[in-house]
């Protein structure tokens, strides 16, 4: 199978999945106790008459299918209404806030792999030295430490104790250099526990790849050790990771939300937050969308370059 | 002197149970284009002994002890850099299981010309072009297009000529062929065993062909060495091992060979199993699965000597063509001696041995 | 050497066959030695060959960090369950089940010190803004957060093996449709999806264990599914269908058990995983009611208490989360090398 053909498959699978997607978080609205008006009027008191012409206009009033259709076609141009609470248009709403989140997660991704990659590969080159085990526990501490109180910790140190950083994010655009800077405690917080899952997976792997007879093979052609770790087992190893980016996508996110509330970082994490702190129904279904179909896009990516990676995938199936 | 002179090989195995002696004491020599054969079972330490060759013994295994010369030269004692350069470029091997040992990720030419670009000062494009025909050489048709085929893509007896291309690439003086053949079809098997043999002609590359197998040997080597236990046990030119086993354990591996239209009822096995090596038996190590043990094999070890003269003899100093067995039975040691026939079919000539 | 011998092939040889071994082998002399050498070795035998269990439990043993994460957990089960008394009071009469009270306060009591006091002899752990003792809401607080993680864990089991264990072994519909639930709910991130569930069902302790519990058997359910799939083909399987036996009782008694291993293993290592997401549940306002002494919630609005320089109030619930869900990566992590010495087993994430 060509690679083309594969991507193809593999695109018309993930169309289920989409719908599905979109049809839970569509679901949300009717699984609140009460009235799907009181949701989509964020439980005011309204005259009956208003309430009748905002079913009709919100399509409450046609069978639940129906209603679906609709709120897929409208999704489709991202077009979610507005928010009862703050009466702003709910796509302009993500508009913004998107792109704080895209930042900030793109930040912490890239210096997940920067610190994960190296450690892991040490990790296991070095295996039960004390460069492995420094790196071993470093990861576990890594992945225990509750982000949110990471992040406070470090708002605490470096923010309140020592002002080396603002402790909340200057009024300045995003790509300002202002901003940047601020985004460095919260990039660090966020990245921690990638990179430590990071390391640890690709340190799993490299052992086992270590382990295979075609590491025997290439020795055995007289290559330098250095070609046979970065060349051969490298790649191997790597395909592991990507295997979890999707994962690691979904932590992020999880992340994101957390930490954007520690660092009042006005991004989707908090718009999701303060949203639902309000009962503001429309923007959580809005932001829960976005935030699920890029999941499926970003696995949809990931399997891509899983194929691309390792020719034998492409002939699976 | 020989190309390849191994001198009282002792290679351990640290594990969690215990000290493991797999090669324990080995002595062999490899004159140049010569065919020898290492044959004993699984665990007998004959993989172990070829990585040994490379300098491929890892954690938790290590040298402890012995010699190798490779023209003359101790391997083991040889700097990274000058075992790199001897790997795939003098000595060469060929790998059991070709699936799993060529690189699932690159293409079959970029592994093949990626030994030759470490080893020859060549450009990318001749690395290729050498690449090309080695693969035709070795029957992969299409080869300039196959080139950038993966692994995957090839059969089991395809990839096993892949590998073979990837170790004859440099030329080698001395191929080991580590059970070449085991996962493969058997009628792959005899394609293959075809092209190793009219390459190494081709070559003038002596062998080490490591197998479980007798019958394949004797029909493409020199001479025998039999391993049982990290240990030689006999040595032999193939005629004299075929006509003339010495060691039981030699006559009982032959034994079990299954033969067509052979007018048994069942055919015959060494009882037992292969001796643990953290604690191997007292005396002759097979001697608790030797029909023919009596009491003084469990307590004095018996050494290689000559089976004719019953003199003490290792492997190098004694003549390449001595036959070689280590069995009480030859130093008159034994009471009932061995006691069993080597019939030759057509011939019907018995050939007895000390009734 | 002799070339020549080479090229003569065996037929040239003649057939060559050994006569005399077997029947040596079957009359089996009689020899002392041999008889005493293999008595010593069925001796030998009787020493139990040490099983897989025994052997990953000694490695465990050794493995001392791991020593050292298991005595954590249960140092901090044992102060969450000492840390006050428990009692089941009715109308007429109260049933004292555990005494003891290591916790020098009542957890909800107010100003049993001064507001936001820092550590002090009286309050190694200071006071919150109502004046509650912060030693004693962080002794008290891991029932909270120790009983959602077992409690969403286990509920997530009940729920993931069964359907799991249905898609794999069945295959066809029934496994689509399953994998398909799956990965529909793959697409919403861990936190975001439990947000959302408490977004419709509301706060309250069963509520979290209920999307803790709704977002964690999918990853159950996968990797059983995987397992399943693998332990299907195996000989035993078949014979006992082959048999006639039918296939509620193949799933129970021959396929589950024997594929179920890894899926504890990895639930094991997810009550850290639980707990951390409980935590921050807790710390975006969405856990249990705020004034819970849930290690998660007394984090909430902890920003501003940092921000006004209150760092004890941030510093011991967290590192109380950070301690328990290390002790349980230590622990997993002792499990993993202990059961895969080499690293050998597969990331069994691809699909």
């Amino acid at each position: 199978m060509t690679l083309a053909t594969y991507v193809r498959k593999r695109v018309l699978v993930s169309i289920p999945v989409l719908l599905g997607v979109t049809a839970l978080t569509f679901s949300l609205l009717h699984l609140t106790p009460g009235d799907p008006v009181d949701a989509v009027l964020g439980f005011q008191e309204v005259d009956p008459d208003v309430r009748e012409s905002l079913k009709a206009e919100y399509n409450l009033d046609r069978p639940v299918w129906e209603q679906y259709l609709f709120w897929l076609r409208d999704a489709l141009v991202l077009e979610f209404g507005r928010s009862p609470i703050t009466g702003r248009d709910v796509g302009a709403t993500i508009a913004d806030r998107l792109p704080y989140t895209l930042v900030l997660g793109g930040a912490a991704w890239l210096c997940s792999l920067l610190i994960g990659i190296p450690a892991g590969v040490v990790a296991a080159v070095k295996r039960g030295e004390p460069a492995d085990e420094v790196s071993r526990i470093a990861a576990l501490a890594g992945i225990a430490t509750p982000n949110f109180w990471l992040g406070l910790v470090l708002l605490f140190v470096f923010s309140v104790r020592l002002g080396w950083f603002r402790v909340i994010p200057p009024d300045a655009p995003l790509l300002s250099p202002a901003t940047l800077r601020f985004l460095i405690l919260p990039t660090i917080t966020l990245g921690t526990a990638s990179a430590a899952l990071v390391a640890r997976l690709l340190r799993s792997s490299m052992l086992r790849e270590l382990n295979a007879s075609y590491v025997r093979t290439a020795r055995a052609k007289g290559l330098p050790e250095r070609t046979v770790i970065c060349k051969h087992v490298l790649r191997n190893s790597l395909i592991a990771v990507v295997t979890v980016a999707g994962l690691q996508l979904t932590l992020l996110v999880d992340g994101a939300v957390v930490v954007e509330q520690v660092f009042s970082w006005p991004g989707m994490g908090r718009l999701l937050v303060g949203a639902i702190g309000q009962r503001d129904l429309p923007t959580v279904q809005a932001t829960v969308l976005v935030v699920a179909v890029s999941v499926v896009l970003a696995n949809l990516l990931v399997d891509i370059a899983y194929a691309v990676l390792d020719p034998r995938i492409r002939d699976e199936r | 002197m020989a190309l390849l002179e191994v001198e009282d090989l002792v290679v351990q195995f640290y594990t969690e149970d215990g000290v493991v002696r797999a090669v324990d004491g080995i002595s062999y020599e490899i004159e140049r284009g010569e065919h020898l054969a290492l044959v004993g079972e699984s665990g007998a330490g004959k993989t172990v002994t070829s990585l040994a060759l490379l300098g491929l013994i890892e954690d938790p295994g290590e040298i402890v002890g012995g010699e190798i010369r490779f023209r003359g030269r101790n391997i083991l004692e040889c700097s990274d850099s000058e075992l790199r350069s001897l790997r795939g470029n003098e000595i060469a091997m060929v790998f059991q299981d070709p699936e799993t040992a060529l690189n699932p990720v690159y293409s079959v030419g970029e592994q093949i010309a990626e030994a030759i670009r470490a080893h020859r000062d060549v450009t990318d494009e001749q690395a290729r072009r050498r690449t090309v025909e080695l693969l035709e050489r070795v029957g992969v048709s299409d080869a300039e297009h196959r080139y950038a085929d993966y692994p995957h893509e090839f059969s089991g007896g395809q990839q096993q000529r892949i590998v073979i291309a990837m170790a004859l690439s440099c030329e080698p003086d001395l191929l080991i062929c580590d059970e070449p053949t085991t996962a493969l079809d058997v009628t792959v098997e005899a394609q293959i065993l075809e092209l190793l043999e009219e390459l190494v002609e081709e070559f003038e590359t002596a062998i080490q062909f490591v197998s479980h197998d007798l019958g394949v040997v004797a029909e493409r080597c020199d001479r025998v060495l039999v391993v049982y236990a990290g240990q030689v046990v006999e040595r032999a030119s193939v005629d004299d091992l075929y006509y003339d086993p010495k060691h039981p354990y030699t006559v009982g591996l032959m034994a079990s060979i299954p033969r067509l239209g052979a007018d048994r009822d069942r055919l015959p096995t060494i009882p037992g199993a292969a001796p643990d090596l953290i604690d191997p038996p007292t005396g002759c190590r097979f001697h608790p699965r030797c029909p023919y043990a009596e009491s003084c094999c469990a307590t004095r070890e018996p050494s290689l000597v000559d089976a004719e003269t019953g003199t003490t003899a290792t492997p190098l100093e004694a003549a390449p063509t001595a036959h070689l067995a280590a069995c009480h039975e030859y130093t008159g040691a034994l009471e009932d001696g061995l006691d069993y026939d080597v019939v030759v079919s057509g011939e019907d000539e018995g050939r007895g041995e000390s009734e | 050497m002799t070339r020549e011998t080479r090229d003569r092939s065996t037929t040239d040889r003649g057939r060559i066959r050994i006569e005399g071994f077997d029947e040596a082998v079957a009359a089996d002399r009689d020899d002392d030695a041999v008889d005493r050498w293999a008595d010593g070795r069925t001796n030998d035998a009787e020493t139990p060959s040490r099983g897989r269990f025994e052997d990953a439990w000694r490695r465990f043993r050794s493995n001392r960090t791991a020593v050292l994460g298991l005595a954590i957990i249960a140092a901090l089960s044992v102060v969450a369950i000492f840390a006050r008394p428990i009692a089941f009071s009715t109308a007429e009469y109260t049933i004292t089940i555990q005494p003891f009270s290591l916790a020098p306060y009542d957890p909800a009591e107010m100003y049993v010190g001064p507001p936001n006091a820092g550590p002090s002899a009286a309050h190694p752990f200071g006071t919150d803004w109502a004046g509650r003792d912060l030693f004693s809401r962080v002794l008290v607080g891991g029932r909270f957060s120790l009983s959602i993680g077992v409690v969403a864990v286990a509920l997530a089991l009940v729920v993931g093996i069964p359907l799991g264990a249905i898609a794999g072994y069945f295959g066809g519909w029934i496994d689509e449709l399953v994998m398909r639930v799956v990965d529909i709910l793959y697409a919403f991130p861990f936190l975001v999806l439990a947000i959302a569930v408490v977004a419709v069902v509301g706060r309250g302790y069963w509520n979290i264990v209920a999307a803790l519990a709704l977002t964690g058997w999918i990853g159950y359910a996968r990797l059983l599914r995987g397992e399943i799939l693998s332990v299907k083909e195996r000989e035993y399987v078949t014979a006992a269908r082959v048999l006639g036996t039918p296939d509620r009782t193949i799933i129970a008694r021959h396929v589950v058990p024997n594929a179920v291993a890894p899926v504890v293993v990895q639930a094991t290592l997810n009550v850290g995983t639980v707990v951390l997401t409980a935590a921050a549940l807790g710390f975006l306002g969405l856990g249990l009611e705020p004034s819970t002494a849930e290690w998660g919630s007394m984090l909430a609005n902890s920003r501003d208490s940092i921000a006004a320089g209150h760092w004890h109030r941030t510093a011991f619930p967290g590192l109380a989360i950070f301690l328990f869900v290390m002790a349980i990566n230590l622990v997993g992590d002792g499990i993993n090398d202990a059961l895969d010495p080499q690293g050998e087993t597969a990331e069994r994430r691809r699909r």
